[in-house]
This record gives structure tokens, sequence and C-alpha cells, in this order.
């Protein structure tokens, strides 16, 4: 199951672990990405709150984690290739994997033909 | 995600006010620039190409910037005495502009009465005039200023005109294939040229840190010679994003950023701007606004610096982050007012503010980022070496 949020996140869903990454229409909107900063493996986060940053030559930007869980593993390679994200943001650029807390709240979030019409 | 703060982008005005155009912006949009409002007017952020490689490309060829929105002041004198007008610049800006030459040019600023900095500006002698260019964002403030200031019999007139700018190694033989009027043109000569039969002002300056020339170009022939010279291979249009980082690279500062009216000219690591002629001692010394704290710090030394500083991780340390003497210290000793990637150093670079006593190059300090205190080393500026073509 693939989902998208307002801010421009995607998830992908295998059992109850999401991987989570920035749409290609992000990415295209942040230009050259230069840094990236993710969790930890381990922590948890809430919802909404900052997970992990991105950051193009003029400007920071905050991923936030979309839903609830635990980080279960970050891509590395994309810390050590920023513009790889930038590049492949909807597939070898993911950024962390999450244990959601109550995979049920993917419901809540758009799917890809919503998305769309949401990100023009 | 959300873009925080450091975003290049200038105050912008009420959203009641169009914004302005320049007379590249047809020019912008057939290049698939990405438009981005900017000191009231639109311009070019970044190009199909993107930031880092219109950064990459300015470094080692040429790239070509719009800097229309940039003011253009031409100071001359009621009776033709050049020296009056240049008497009468002299009392606002606290450099050598009696002795500039005719086919020169020069960087300086307008004080205020507490020694801050009003603007930061390029002045050149023209022979008959003086030309000053201001930043866009200043430029209506500093025409009024200069206004105000300028005695009876020296006149201010804003020119129309459009500004490019192109910058790299490889501006030179770039332009020298439209024009012949540019052969022997020193860096920070100033000279009226022809091309492509436009009467057009050529300086060989800008701020980015290469070589390359600032060029005002009568504004119904902009596009035609913008398009000229981007017909060239080595040519690339090149928008705010990168000019923002080239300059932050060669250490330029930034006015509204890395100094303003709160900082002075000493302060700011200007002082080379302020010829010994108004310093402490010199036949024409003080005379300006703010002479009083200025000449002092000459003297006595400033209290604290601009500096250089190089993150020694991968994070970008950006504006307004805090600056620490120590990683575990509460207060704040400074802070930065620039800071971003440098595309050319392949690191993050920045500038700011610290006590004196810290000010010297290898200090180590600390920014506190998302949280975290990440060290950072004060390092000589430029980050890159300068490529002026001085003689």
């Amino acid at each position: 199951m693939l989902r998208f949020t307002e801010e421009h996140e995607w998830l992908k869903l295998d059992g109850d672990v999401a991987t989570v990454g920035i749409t290609s229409h992000a990415a295209e909107q942040l230009g050259d990405l230069v840094f990236i900063e993710l969790p930890k493996v381990g922590a948890k986060l809430k919802k909404g709150e900052a997970a992990a940053v991105v950051e193009s030559v003029k400007a920071a930007s905050d991923v936030y984690a979309p839903l609830s869980g635990e980080v279960t593993e970050v891509n590395d390679g994309a810390v050590a290739d920023p513009a790889g994200v930038g590049s492949d943001p909807q597939g070898g650029g993911w950024l962390y994997r999450i244990r959601l807390d109550d995979v049920s709240a993917m419901d809540g979030l758009m799917d890809e033909a919503a998305y769309a019409a949401f990100a023009q | 995600m959300s873009p925080d703060t450091a975003e290049i982008t200038r105050p912008s005005p009420p959203p009641s006010e169009a914004l302005k155009r320049t007379p590249l912006h047809a020019l912008h949009l057939r290049h698939g620039a990405k438009m981005v409002p900017f000191a009231g007017y639109n311009m070019p952020v970044q190009y199909p190409a993107g930031l880092l490689k219109e950064h990459l490309h300015t470094r080692t060829q040429a790239g070509l910037f719009d800097v229309s929105h940039m003011g253009q002041l031409s100071v001359r004198s009621d009776s033709g005495d050049l020296a009056g007008a240049a008497r009468a610049l002299e009392a606002l800006i606290p450099i050598d502009i009696l002795g500039l030459a005719p086919g020169r040019q020069r960087y300086g600023f307008l004080t205020n009465e507490a020694g801050g900095i009003l603007d930061d500006l390029m002045v050149a002698n023209l022979g008959d005039r003086f030309l000053i260019v201001v930043n866009a964002a200043n430029k209506e403030q500093d025409a009024a200023h200069l206004r105000a200031h300028l005695p009876e019999g020296i006149d201010l007139e804003a020119i129309p005109d459009a500004l490019i700018a192109l910058q790299g190694p490889q501006a030179h033989v770039t332009l020298a294939r439209l024009t012949a009027d540019i052969d022997g043109i020193r860096f920070m000569d100033a000279r009226a040229t022809t091309i492509l039969g436009a009467p057009c002002l050529v300086a060989r300056s800008g701020y980015t840190g290469e070589d390359g020339f600032e060029i005002s170009i009568p504004a119904d022939r902009a596009e035609e010679i913008a398009e000229a010279l981007l017909a060239d291979a080595d040519v690339l249009p090149v928008g705010l994003g990168a000019r923002d980082s080239l300059r932050l690279e060669a250490g330029l500062c930034l006015h509204g950023a890395d100094i303003d009216v709160g900082t002075t000219p000493v302060e700011a690591g200007l002082l080379w701007a302020i010829q010994p002629v108004r310093r402490p001692g010199g036949a024409r010394a003080g005379g300006f606004p703010g002479a009083n704290r200025i000449l002092d710090e000459i003297q006595h030394g400033p209290a604290r610096r601009r500096v250089g500083l190089r993150p020694e991780g991968r994070a970008p340390v950006r504006a307004g982050a805090s600056l620490f003497a120590g990683e575990d210290d509460p207060e704040p000793a400074g802070a930065v007012t620039s800071g971003g990637f440098g595309p050319s150093l392949g690191a993050p670079v920045a500038m700011g503010y610290l006590p004196t006593p810290l000010a010297e190059p290898g200090t180590r300090v600390f920014a506190e980022l998302r949280g975290q205190r990440l060290p950072l080393t004060v390092t000589a500026m430029p980050f890159v070496p300068a490529g002026f073509k001085r003689s």
C-alpha cells in the first residue's frame, strides 16, 4: 500500500513497517540536495514531529513523521549521497523505515491519485 | 516537509503591490527559469540546469546573471566640475572618490550617523559623471538619502538601463566575441563600449569572486545582447540561488544579512575599502556619517569582527544560528549571518560575527543547530581563491 501526506512524504507499507521518503514533487521543488539527516534507529516518532532534515544549497527543510511509530532502519546511502535522494526520491532515495503504532492510520492518508491532484 | 528560514528571498512587498519585471523577464521565462519574488521584483532563482550546475559552471566557464533589479544612479555636477561631485559623495561614503581616476571603479558603502552601513555599492568615475550601483532592496532609500544630503548643484538621476553580469574564467573571451572595445580592460575598470551597435557601459567586476563584467545596457537592447551571450556554448544563465552561493564562497557580504545598519565597516572587515586618505592621519580623514565611531574602531580595533566559518561536519549552518565559544557555554558569543553549502568546496560554509578574541583563523567555536552544538573553525576568506584579472 502506497500513501502520501500533505507534507509531501510517501509511505509504502509492508506488514506493519512503512518505508518513508519525500515525493518526486517535493524533490523537484527543493532542487539539488546537499545534506540529509535521519532519525536514529530505535527512535520513537510521534506523528507531525520533525523526523529528518533534507537540505538544498539554499534551504533546510524538516521532514515530519507522517505517522507515529518506531524507527527500524535508516537509509545510510541517502546520507552518503544526498543528490541520489533528489534523483530517485521514491525509489533508492527512501529515508527511513518505521514500525507503525497503528497500521490503520494509513487509511487517513492520500492515495497516489489524490496526491497527484493535491500537488498540482 | 516545510522550508525553514534561510531562503535567499528578500523582504517582499505587500501582496497588493504587483511585482516589477526586469527588461529580461521574457528571456527568463523562455529559458525555463523558476521565478521568485525578490526585493519587489519577479526574479529567476534558478534555471533548469539547477543551482549546483549553475554555480560550478560559473566557476569553470561563464554564467550570465540578470541584475537589472539593482539601482543605477548617475551623479553629476551642474557646473561640470566632477571634483565637486566627488567631494559631495565623500561626505556620505567613507572612501577615496576624489582620487578615483576616470575609467575606474571602487567598492564602498553609505554609512549612517552611528557608523552602520545603509547599503554597500560600487562607484565608477565615467569622466563626466559618477555611476553608483546599489542593492535592489535599498535603491529607493539610497536615492532618497543621497538626494536629501547632496548639496545644491549636484544632481542625482536613476538610470533605467538593464544590468547584466557575465562572470567566470570564460567571461572575457565570450564578451570579446561581441565587442572589440574591451581590449586591455582591467579588474575594476569601467568604460563606455558598443555591443552589437548598442551604447553600453562595461565594468570588469562582479560579485562572484570570478573574473567577469557588469554591463549596463539600454533596456530595449538588453534581451538581444543577453541572448547573443547565451548563444555561446560556454555561457549558462544563472539565477539568484547560485549568485548567493558564489558570493558566499567568495567571502563577499550580502547587505541585509552580513552587513546592515547594525554593523560598521570595520566590524565587517571592510577596512580595505576605506583608503588611507579617509582614515586617521589621512588628508581627508573622516567627514562622513559615523566617522567618530568608524575612525575610533580603525585606531583601537572593533569589539567584534565578521569571520569566515567552516563547519567540521557536513551539515550546513545557516543564517541566524547562534555561535558559542565553548560547547557548553550558556550564552552565545555571536551569530551566523550567512551560511549554506559551498558547491565548489563540496562542503558547508558560513560567515558571522564573533568577539575579536575569537576571530582569529583556526579558532574553534560551536553553532547551535537543532538542539546540538556543532564545531566550526574560523577560516580566512575567501573560501575559494579569487579569479580577478588585476593586470
